[in-house]
Protein backbone atom coordinates (compact mmCIF):
# COMPACT_ATOMS: atom_id res chain seq x y z
CA UNK A 1 0.00 0.00 0.00
CA UNK A 2 0.81 3.53 -0.53
CA UNK A 3 1.85 6.09 2.02
CA UNK A 4 -0.67 8.04 0.39
CA UNK A 5 -3.23 5.66 1.21
CA UNK A 6 -2.09 5.17 4.80
CA UNK A 7 -1.99 8.57 5.12
CA UNK A 8 -5.48 10.09 6.21
CA UNK A 9 -6.09 13.53 6.40
CA UNK A 10 -9.39 15.70 7.11
CA UNK A 11 -10.99 18.60 8.05
CA UNK A 12 -13.65 17.96 10.13
CA UNK A 13 -14.45 21.85 11.47
CA UNK A 14 -13.08 25.10 9.93
CA UNK A 15 -10.53 25.14 12.69
CA UNK A 16 -9.31 21.60 12.87
CA UNK A 17 -6.97 19.35 10.90
CA UNK A 18 -6.84 15.37 12.08
CA UNK A 19 -4.19 13.01 10.47
CA UNK A 20 -4.79 9.79 10.76
CA UNK A 21 -1.89 7.34 10.50
CA UNK A 22 -0.90 3.86 10.93
CA UNK A 23 2.56 2.52 12.13
CA UNK A 24 3.32 -1.21 11.79
CA UNK A 25 5.26 -0.79 15.47
CA UNK A 26 3.81 -1.36 19.50
CA UNK A 27 3.08 2.28 20.68
CA UNK A 28 5.34 2.38 23.11
CA UNK A 29 8.04 2.59 19.93
CA UNK A 30 5.87 4.94 18.37
CA UNK A 31 5.99 7.19 21.34
CA UNK A 32 9.53 7.31 22.38
CA UNK A 33 9.88 8.51 18.59
CA UNK A 34 7.89 11.69 19.45
CA UNK A 35 9.61 12.17 22.91
CA UNK A 36 13.43 11.82 22.62
CA UNK A 37 14.89 14.63 20.91
CA UNK A 38 17.88 12.17 19.12
CA UNK A 39 14.65 10.31 17.65
CA UNK A 40 13.13 13.33 16.60
CA UNK A 41 15.38 14.99 14.79
CA UNK A 42 15.86 11.84 12.64
CA UNK A 43 12.25 12.05 11.20
CA UNK A 44 10.24 15.40 11.90
CA UNK A 45 12.52 17.19 9.35
CA UNK A 46 9.30 18.29 6.63
CA UNK A 47 10.32 18.79 3.19
CA UNK A 48 13.87 17.71 2.33
CA UNK A 49 16.99 19.63 2.97
CA UNK A 50 16.22 20.61 6.74
CA UNK A 51 17.41 19.82 9.64
CA UNK A 52 16.26 20.60 13.32
CA UNK A 53 19.50 21.58 15.24
CA UNK A 54 16.90 22.61 18.41
CA UNK A 55 15.00 19.79 19.79
CA UNK A 56 13.51 20.76 23.28
CA UNK A 57 11.18 18.37 24.52
CA UNK A 58 8.46 18.65 27.22
CA UNK A 59 8.46 15.62 29.40
CA UNK A 60 5.79 16.37 32.26
CA UNK A 61 2.76 18.81 31.97
CA UNK A 62 3.73 22.68 32.30
CA UNK A 63 6.72 21.68 30.31
CA UNK A 64 8.28 24.27 27.58
CA UNK A 65 9.46 22.50 23.82
CA UNK A 66 10.88 24.11 21.24
CA UNK A 67 11.88 23.10 17.77
CA UNK A 68 13.95 24.80 15.42
CA UNK A 69 14.23 23.65 11.73
CA UNK A 70 17.15 24.83 9.27
CA UNK A 71 18.00 24.81 5.33
CA UNK A 72 21.57 25.55 4.17
CA UNK A 73 21.19 28.04 2.78
CA UNK A 74 19.76 29.97 6.22
CA UNK A 75 16.26 29.40 5.81
CA UNK A 76 14.39 28.62 9.50
CA UNK A 77 11.85 27.80 10.68
CA UNK A 78 10.53 27.38 14.28
CA UNK A 79 7.71 26.60 16.91
CA UNK A 80 7.44 26.47 20.50
CA UNK A 81 4.51 25.43 22.75
CA UNK A 82 3.82 24.14 26.62
CA UNK A 83 2.69 20.35 26.90
CA UNK A 84 -0.74 20.51 28.66
CA UNK A 85 -1.27 16.72 29.20
CA UNK A 86 0.88 14.10 29.17
CA UNK A 87 -0.26 10.33 29.33
CA UNK A 88 2.56 8.32 28.45
CA UNK A 89 2.59 5.78 25.85
CA UNK A 90 -1.47 6.76 24.91
CA UNK A 91 -1.99 10.98 24.76
CA UNK A 92 -0.30 13.69 24.20
CA UNK A 93 -2.28 17.53 24.38
CA UNK A 94 0.35 20.85 24.03
CA UNK A 95 0.09 24.31 21.85
CA UNK A 96 1.93 25.33 19.45
CA UNK A 97 2.87 28.62 18.30
CA UNK A 98 5.57 29.18 15.20
CA UNK A 99 7.72 32.22 15.11
CA UNK A 100 6.39 34.63 13.25
CA UNK A 101 2.85 33.56 13.11
CA UNK A 102 -0.45 35.00 15.00
CA UNK A 103 -2.28 32.86 17.29
CA UNK A 104 -1.54 29.14 18.28
CA UNK A 105 -2.73 26.21 17.55
CA UNK A 106 -3.84 23.07 19.95
CA UNK A 107 -2.47 19.97 19.24
CA UNK A 108 -3.75 16.62 20.71
CA UNK A 109 -1.83 12.94 19.85
CA UNK A 110 -3.31 9.90 20.57
CA UNK A 111 -1.59 7.00 20.06
CA UNK A 112 -3.62 3.68 20.12
CA UNK A 113 -2.14 0.11 19.69
CA UNK A 114 -3.72 -3.14 18.27
CA UNK A 115 -2.35 -6.25 17.29
CA UNK A 116 1.03 -4.73 17.51
CA UNK A 117 0.37 -1.71 15.25
CA UNK A 118 0.05 1.70 16.12
CA UNK A 119 -2.71 4.05 15.49
CA UNK A 120 -2.02 7.89 15.62
CA UNK A 121 -4.47 10.57 15.60
CA UNK A 122 -3.25 14.20 15.47
CA UNK A 123 -5.75 16.72 15.58
CA UNK A 124 -4.52 20.37 15.48
CA UNK A 125 -7.24 23.02 16.36
CA UNK A 126 -6.11 26.38 15.21
CA UNK A 127 -7.16 29.10 18.13
CA UNK A 128 -9.20 30.85 15.09
CA UNK A 129 -10.37 30.86 11.11
CA UNK A 130 -7.73 33.86 10.70
CA UNK A 131 -5.14 31.96 12.39
CA UNK A 132 -5.43 28.65 10.20
CA UNK A 133 -6.07 31.24 6.69
CA UNK A 134 -2.59 32.69 7.52
CA UNK A 135 -1.56 28.82 7.82
CA UNK A 136 -3.47 28.50 4.57
CA UNK A 137 -1.14 31.24 3.15
CA UNK A 138 1.61 29.76 4.36
CA UNK A 139 1.17 26.62 2.50
CA UNK A 140 0.37 28.13 -0.43
CA UNK A 141 3.10 30.63 -0.57
CA UNK A 142 5.75 27.36 -0.90
CA UNK A 143 3.72 27.13 -4.07
CA UNK A 144 1.96 23.00 -4.67
CA UNK A 145 -0.94 23.81 -6.84
CA UNK A 146 -3.46 20.82 -7.39
CA UNK A 147 -4.38 20.23 -11.04
CA UNK A 148 -7.84 19.97 -11.71
CA UNK A 149 -7.74 15.73 -12.32
CA UNK A 150 -5.96 15.40 -9.45
CA UNK A 151 -8.06 18.07 -7.37
CA UNK A 152 -11.61 15.55 -8.92
CA UNK A 153 -9.78 12.50 -7.82
CA UNK A 154 -9.11 13.74 -4.49
CA UNK A 155 -12.30 14.37 -3.87
CA UNK A 156 -13.88 11.65 -5.66
CA UNK A 157 -11.89 9.40 -3.12
CA UNK A 158 -12.96 10.76 -0.08
CA UNK A 159 -9.50 11.24 1.38
CA UNK A 160 -10.20 14.98 2.15
CA UNK A 161 -13.51 14.95 3.96
CA UNK A 162 -15.09 16.67 6.68
CA UNK A 163 -16.89 13.62 8.49
CA UNK A 164 -15.51 13.08 12.06
CA UNK A 165 -12.09 10.77 11.74
CA UNK A 166 -12.45 7.33 13.86
CA UNK A 167 -11.25 8.56 17.02
CA UNK A 168 -8.52 6.34 18.93
CA UNK B 1 -16.10 39.04 -14.54
CA UNK B 2 -13.99 38.55 -11.61
CA UNK B 3 -10.56 38.18 -11.92
CA UNK B 4 -9.19 35.02 -12.20
CA UNK B 5 -5.84 33.77 -10.06
CA UNK B 6 -4.49 34.37 -6.51
CA UNK B 7 -5.22 38.40 -6.95
CA UNK B 8 -8.86 37.12 -5.70
CA UNK B 9 -7.59 34.64 -2.91
CA UNK B 10 -9.18 35.89 0.44
CA UNK B 11 -9.37 34.45 3.84
CA UNK B 12 -13.32 35.12 3.33
CA UNK B 13 -12.91 32.76 0.26
CA UNK B 14 -11.13 30.34 1.53
CA UNK B 15 -13.64 29.74 4.52
CA UNK B 16 -16.55 29.89 2.16
CA UNK B 17 -14.75 26.96 0.35
CA UNK B 18 -14.10 25.10 3.33
CA UNK B 19 -17.61 25.78 4.95
CA UNK B 20 -18.46 24.27 1.23
CA UNK B 21 -16.50 21.34 1.64
CA UNK B 22 -17.90 20.48 5.24
CA UNK B 23 -20.56 18.83 3.86
CA UNK B 24 -20.74 14.93 2.27
CA UNK B 25 -23.63 16.17 -0.09
CA UNK B 26 -21.77 19.10 -1.49
CA UNK B 27 -18.80 16.94 -1.74
CA UNK B 28 -20.72 14.13 -3.85
CA UNK B 29 -21.83 17.27 -6.03
CA UNK B 30 -18.84 18.41 -6.86
CA UNK B 31 -17.42 15.15 -7.36
CA UNK B 32 -19.83 14.35 -9.91
CA UNK B 33 -19.21 17.89 -11.74
CA UNK B 34 -15.69 16.95 -11.81
CA UNK B 35 -17.01 14.59 -14.49
CA UNK B 36 -18.58 17.22 -16.52
CA UNK B 37 -21.29 19.82 -16.38
CA UNK B 38 -25.06 18.47 -14.82
CA UNK B 39 -28.62 20.10 -14.54
CA UNK B 40 -30.15 20.39 -11.24
CA UNK B 41 -32.46 16.93 -12.17
CA UNK B 42 -29.43 15.47 -12.89
CA UNK B 43 -27.41 16.05 -10.05
CA UNK B 44 -30.73 15.40 -7.76
CA UNK B 45 -31.39 11.72 -8.91
CA UNK B 46 -28.37 10.20 -7.27
CA UNK B 47 -29.63 11.47 -3.55
CA UNK B 48 -32.84 10.67 -1.52
CA UNK B 49 -33.09 14.48 -1.53
CA UNK B 50 -35.85 16.76 -3.15
CA UNK B 51 -35.06 19.41 -5.53
CA UNK B 52 -35.41 22.26 -3.02
CA UNK B 53 -32.88 20.55 -0.58
CA UNK B 54 -30.20 19.88 -3.66
CA UNK B 55 -30.95 23.41 -4.93
CA UNK B 56 -30.14 24.59 -0.97
CA UNK B 57 -26.44 23.22 -1.86
CA UNK B 58 -25.86 24.67 -4.94
CA UNK B 59 -26.70 27.75 -3.59
CA UNK B 60 -24.22 27.34 -0.75
CA UNK B 61 -21.56 26.20 -3.65
CA UNK B 62 -22.34 28.93 -6.23
CA UNK B 63 -21.98 31.52 -3.32
CA UNK B 64 -18.36 29.93 -2.50
CA UNK B 65 -17.34 30.58 -6.21
CA UNK B 66 -17.00 26.66 -6.31
CA UNK B 67 -19.78 26.13 -9.23
CA UNK B 68 -21.09 28.19 -11.96
CA UNK B 69 -24.38 28.32 -14.34
CA UNK B 70 -24.04 27.64 -17.94
CA UNK B 71 -26.03 29.58 -20.83
CA UNK B 72 -28.93 27.13 -21.81
CA UNK B 73 -31.91 28.73 -20.55
CA UNK B 74 -33.82 25.52 -20.01
CA UNK B 75 -31.23 23.31 -18.35
CA UNK B 76 -29.02 25.81 -16.12
CA UNK B 77 -26.59 22.84 -16.21
CA UNK B 78 -24.08 23.71 -13.07
CA UNK B 79 -20.32 23.34 -13.54
CA UNK B 80 -17.31 23.47 -11.14
CA UNK B 81 -15.45 26.51 -10.94
CA UNK B 82 -11.80 24.43 -10.07
CA UNK B 83 -9.83 27.88 -9.12
CA UNK B 84 -11.00 27.91 -5.27
CA UNK B 85 -10.62 24.06 -4.51
CA UNK B 86 -7.30 24.09 -6.49
CA UNK B 87 -6.09 26.98 -4.07
CA UNK B 88 -7.72 24.95 -0.90
CA UNK B 89 -6.20 21.71 -1.31
CA UNK B 90 -3.21 22.91 -2.91
CA UNK B 91 -2.50 24.10 0.58
CA UNK B 92 -3.90 20.34 2.13
CA UNK B 93 -1.75 18.90 -0.85
CA UNK B 94 1.59 21.09 0.99
CA UNK B 95 0.25 19.90 4.46
CA UNK B 96 0.19 16.29 3.44
CA UNK B 97 3.08 15.81 1.52
CA UNK B 98 5.10 17.14 4.55
CA UNK B 99 3.57 14.84 6.67
CA UNK B 100 4.13 12.33 4.45
CA UNK B 101 7.67 12.65 3.99
CA UNK B 102 8.01 12.76 7.93
CA UNK B 103 5.96 9.68 8.69
CA UNK B 104 7.78 7.70 6.08
CA UNK B 105 11.06 8.83 7.61
CA UNK B 106 9.44 7.49 10.98
CA UNK B 107 8.81 4.01 9.18
CA UNK B 108 12.11 3.26 8.89
CA UNK B 109 13.45 4.51 12.08
CA UNK B 110 10.71 2.36 13.59
CA UNK B 111 12.22 -0.77 11.86
CA UNK B 112 15.60 0.41 12.99
CA UNK B 113 14.24 0.61 16.67
CA UNK B 114 12.92 -3.23 16.23
CA UNK B 115 15.58 -4.34 14.90
CA UNK B 116 17.82 -3.33 17.67
CA UNK B 117 15.58 -4.60 20.23
CA UNK B 118 15.59 -8.23 18.57
CA UNK B 119 19.02 -8.02 18.47
CA UNK B 120 19.22 -6.84 22.38
CA UNK B 121 16.87 -9.56 23.27
CA UNK B 122 18.70 -12.41 21.18
CA UNK B 123 22.00 -11.00 23.21
CA UNK B 124 20.61 -11.09 26.24
CA UNK B 125 18.09 -14.36 26.13
CA UNK B 126 15.88 -12.36 27.86
CA UNK B 127 11.73 -12.41 26.50
CA UNK B 128 11.32 -8.91 27.49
Amino acid sequence: MSSTARLQLTTPSDREIVMTRVFDAPRHLVFECFRRPELLKRWLLGPPGWEMPVCEVAQNVGDNYRFVWRKADGEQMSIRGVCKEFDPPSRTVSTELMDGRPGQALVTTVFSEQAGKTTLTLTVLYESKEIRDAMLKTGMERGVNASYDRLATLLASGEVQAGSPASA
Amino acid sequence: MEPEGYARLSPQRLDATFAALADPTRRAILARLALGQASVNELAKPFAMTQPAISKHLKVLERAGLISRGRDKQRRPRRLVPQPLAEATGWLETYRQIWEQNFDRLDTLLDQLKAEQKRRIRKKGNPR
